[in-house]
């Protein structure tokens, strides 16, 4: 008898749950943030509609300020598989200027929150896939598989729908949303083995390389284009880097790093002691910053 | 191969459930480093003293840590070198046992938390039975603070012993009861050397080792989510096979059609398979067109079928509570339809077992419950079958998921609305959330009956009742127009418009009907045929009043005895004995006389 293994496992729950998404909601939009959860997502949409096409499209909310390498990589891989790529940004935002450096967390309601509440408004999308995996963060260990959203896509964490077996329920009042987490049992480590797995192609940042980098506040924060503020102490040093996740630039910190391969990574990373989000700063703010950004309709 | 346990832990609020959790997390050095770094500083936060509090690690919501105590369900994630662990940790408190049901659903094992110094408690009886309502085959009951007893042996067997008769009530496959300190680490990650006389395993060995495996022999059904249908020469039915095996060339039936067919590809994912099993998501292409889309079931169980109606034990999960007659939609498996409790059979007391009769329930309330469907859908008990026979009631307004539920038995026929009793006049009450009333207004021509029983109406329905006024005279027109005004035949209308009101009141609308209705042989006839929803409002405006008014000039007609009969002058008005409600309204305009019976009738609504 053939016994599924753990990561058999896990991938069946999530492709159960994006097919449940695709047969139930009236206008699913997978949101894609580049990262490797992301790319663990485009993969599992891949694979459960196989040889159809995911039949949702995917978004990407922009905040101008990702790494180049990132829109490249974005971009390659819409082209070759052919998935319809929505782009999304908050253009007052950027007519305004908003930028991590001079506005600090507002930076993040804007350009990431609000544009994203804007994204979903302008296709009307009923349900929204994300990443989110409970052992990332203490507010989302909590959080439902299928997360339901009022119209001002907040979430109350007081009110959740209770989630029996493999019954979801995905109905939603005109204006309500979903958001659906397929990831939600994966943890770090699963995301690595399976992207080894199933030899799936991710972002070069996550692999180590000598990049122009600023050492601040215990991060080494890549100096990505000429955007970058230096500030009079800061030296550009060229180290061995890589980044464990992806997201503005200014505000993602790299790892010294030798580990070139996906082995290697999962080696630092099987043996890791400070878990991914150490390295997004947003998180350091205040103990229960993300769920104040969950209750307002960040993922 | 490392594979996968998911399990949830139960226990009084002080029991250390979360403790326990954080304590295997940690002992097993797999907790990340930054994690601790901030459990240290919550723990200063949270002002429990200065040292590290295992729990604070689970209590993760801030509203919560404000409370002091878990609310919801937080799942935990650990790798031993032999197993990945999934841990939900579920509230221990009454108010919440919803969200243990959340946990206890989503896990083939939990641990039920019992205190040493407590023993088998109320809420231990409850966590149990929950765990085998929701389908847990596996308990390990962790007894925990033994240092607060010694690390007695006696008082280690007395709870066992407890514990184990009240399984005897419940349909677990295995027990293991384990004797541990969740603070200091007793017989959690290591045999401790407290309990000498305990030669079994460890708790987390003991996690690592269990088989959870359910029957491999069982046969194969796959409830199908999808069609995929990308161009015109595939047509492939999507799902997850939820038990037993298929091959390529192996028959299927097709349900609900009942076609057979032989399995042409199979697809797990995007690789073409000779054969898939339980657990793995599937694209299953068949040897002919057969009537296949969501909700429909391929399998090879012959005994498989559908029904319109079945027992179930439901657990209540909304604050809206539960009641007969309620329409709802029901989940089971990738099936979605409307259904409607028809029956509470009685309510199950959690903690002991006793049953208890019930109109409606509440929240955290389990019962018994009869429920019929609309259409027949494929289902099964969930002794059988978990997916085919596990439900899910959606409300239909407030789209919250209101209740779960198990199937125990299907009543297989093959229309239950051929069958009167499937949806009673109680059930279409409820649906219009009224109770079905016939409001017979009698008096004299000229009383104020008609006029009355338009104004009360309006008021009816602009309280959202659905209401239907029966019009003597008007009746006269259609219906009755071959009666004439002899004693017999307005006995006879009065019978027929009786029995039209009991038909609005079965169809569950409230009913007006404002007839004469002189004698109280009528009256009676009129209260038996529609029985308990009958009010009389007797309008007593008296003879001298209602001809002063002479509306239609028929009273002047039949003092010139123009009219042979007429009620009050040429055939008597029997005044009724016992009216509900009596209104004169020589006095009273017509909104205060409607303010009137508009109070009368609250108490009846």
């Amino acid at each position: 008898m053939t016994k599924l293994s753990h990561l058999d496992q896990l991938e069946a729950e999530a492709i159960y749950i994006i097919r449940e998404v695709a047969a139930l909601c009236e206008n699913p939009v997978m949101l894609y943030s580049i990262g490797k959860d992301s790319s663990v997502m485009l993969h599992l949409a891949l694979k459960a509609f196989y040889p159809e096409n995911p039949p949702f499209p995917f978004l990407h909310i922009d905040t101008t300020w990702k790494f180049k390498e990132m829109i490249e990589f974005r971009d390659r891989r819409a082209k070759e598989l052919g998935i319809e790529m929505l782009v999304h940004r908050n253009e007052d935002g950027v007519t305004q200027g908003i930028n991590p450096f001079d506005h600090g967390a507002s930076y993040t309601d804007i350009m990431k929150t609000e544009a994203l509440k804007q994204g979903l408004d302008k296709y009307g999308f009923t349900a929204a896939f994300g990443g989110g995996r409970r052992d990332e963060e203490k507010s989302r260990a909590k959080e439902r598989i299928f997360s339901f959203r009022n119209q001002q896509h907040a979430w109350d964490p007081k009110n959740q729908r209770p989630e029996m077996w493999k019954l979801y329920n995905t109905l939603v009042h005109k204006g309500e949303s979903m958001r659906v987490f397929p990831l939600s049992n994966w943890t770090e480590k699963d995301i690595w083995q399976y992207i080894h797995r199933e030899k799936i192609d991710i972002v070069p940042l996550y692999f180590a390389k000598e990049r122009p980098v600023v050492y601040r506040d215990g991060n080494y924060v890549l100096v990505d284009d000429d955007r970058f503020r230096l500030e009079p102490s800061d030296q550009i040093e060229h180290k061995m880097v890589r980044f464990r996740t992806l997201g503005c630039y200014p505000l993602t910190g790299g790892l010294l790093s030798e580990a070139t391969t996906l082995e290697e990574i999962i080696e630092e990373t099987l043996g890791a002691v400070t878990s991914e989000r150490t390295t997004r700063v947003i998180d350091q703010e205040a103990v229960g910053s993300m769920e104040r950004r969950k209750r307002e309709g960040y993922f | 191969m490392k594979k996968l346990l998911r399990f949830i832990t139960c226990g009084n609020v002080d029991d250390g459930k979360s403790t326990l959790i954080g304590h295997l997390l940690y002992e097993s050095k797999l907790l990340f480093a930054d994690q601790e770094k901030a459990l240290e500083l919550d723990s200063k936060v949270g002002s429990r003293g200065g040292e590290i509090d295992y729990a604070l690690l689970l209590d993760g919501l801030l509203a919560e840590r404000e409370q002091g105590i878990t609310i919801d369900v937080a799942y935990r994630y650990f790798t031993t070198d032999e197993r990945s662990f999934i841990v939900a940790d579920t509230p221990g408190h009454e108010e919440y046992t919803r969200n243990m049901a959340v946990g206890a659903s989503f896990a083939e094992l939990a641990i039920l938390l019992v205190d040493a110094t407590k023993g088998i408690t109320v809420q231990t009886k409850r966590h149990a039975r929950i765990c085998a309502l929701m389908g847990i085959r596996h308990i390990v009951v962790a007894v925990n603070k033994m240092d607060l007893v010694n690390f007695e042996q006696q008082r280690f067997e007395a709870i066992k012993r407890d514990f184990l008769t009240l399984a005897t009530t419940l349909d677990f496959s295995t027990i293991q009861v384990i004797p541990v300190s969740a603070t200091n680490g007793d017989n959690i990650i290591t045999a401790s050397a407290a309990t000498p006389w305990y030669e079994e395993l460890a708790l987390l060995p003991y996690l690592e080792a269990i088989n959870v495996e359910e029957d491999a022999l069982a046969t194969f059904t796959l409830p199908i989510q999808r069609v995929s249908r990308p161009n015109q020469d595939f047509r492939g039915f999507q799902g997850q096979i939820e038990s037993g095996r298929i091959a390529v060339g192996d028959e299927i039936i097709a349900l609900p059609s009942n076609e057979r067919a032989i399995v042409k590809q199979i697809l797990v994912t995007d690789r073409t398979e000779q054969e898939a099993v339980a657990g793995q998501p599937v694209t299953v292409q068949l040897s002919k067109e057969v009537d296949v889309s969501r909700g429909c079931v391929l399998t090879t169980d012959t005994t498989l079928t559908t029904a319109q109606k079945f027992t179930a034990h439901v657990l209540v999960l909304d604050t809206e509570p539960l009641v007969i007659g309620k329409n709802y939609l029901c989940k089971i498996g990738t099936q979605t339809i409307a259904g409607v409790i028809t029956a509470i059979t009685h309510k199950i007391n959690i903690e002991n077992g006793d049953l208890v009769a019930a109109e409606s329930l509440q929240k955290n309330e389990l019962a018994e419950c009869t429920i019929a469907l609309a259409e027949p859908v494929i289902m099964s008990t969930f002794n059988t079958h978990h997916t085919l026979g596990s439900f899910i009631l959606i409300d239909r307004l407030t789209h919250m998921t209101a209740a779960c539920g198990v199937i125990q038995n299907l009543e297989q026929t093959t229309s239950i609305f051929a069958q009167q009793t499937t949806v009673t006049a109680a059930i279409r009450e409820a649906q219009k959330q009224q109770r079905a009333l016939t409001l017979w207004f009698t008096g004299l021509s000229g009383a104020g009956k008609s006029t009355l029983a338009n104004e009360v109406e309006k008021r009816l329905v602009l309280l959202g009742h659905h209401t239907m006024l029966l019009d003597g005279d008007n009746l006269r027109l259609g219906l009755n127009k071959n009666l004439a005004f002899d004693e017999a035949s307005r006995s006879e209308n009065n019978r027929r418009i009786a029995e039209v009101a009991k038909l609005l009141n079965e169809a569950g609308l409230i009913t007006l009907a404002a007839c004469i209705s002189p004698l109280e042989q009528d009256r009676k006839q009129a209260q038996n045929i529609i029985g308990e929803a009958y009010i009389e409002i007797f309008i007593s405006t008296p003879l001298t009043t209602c001809e002063s008014r002479d509306t239609k000039g028929l009273y002047a007609k039949a003092r010139q005895q123009e009219i042979e009969a007429f009620t009050g002058i040429s055939s008597p008005y029997e005044t009724p004995k016992k009216p509900h409600i009596i209104v004169d309204t020589t006095s009273l305009s017509i909104e205060q006389a409607t303010d009137k019976i508009m109070r009368a009738l609250a108490s009846y609504l």
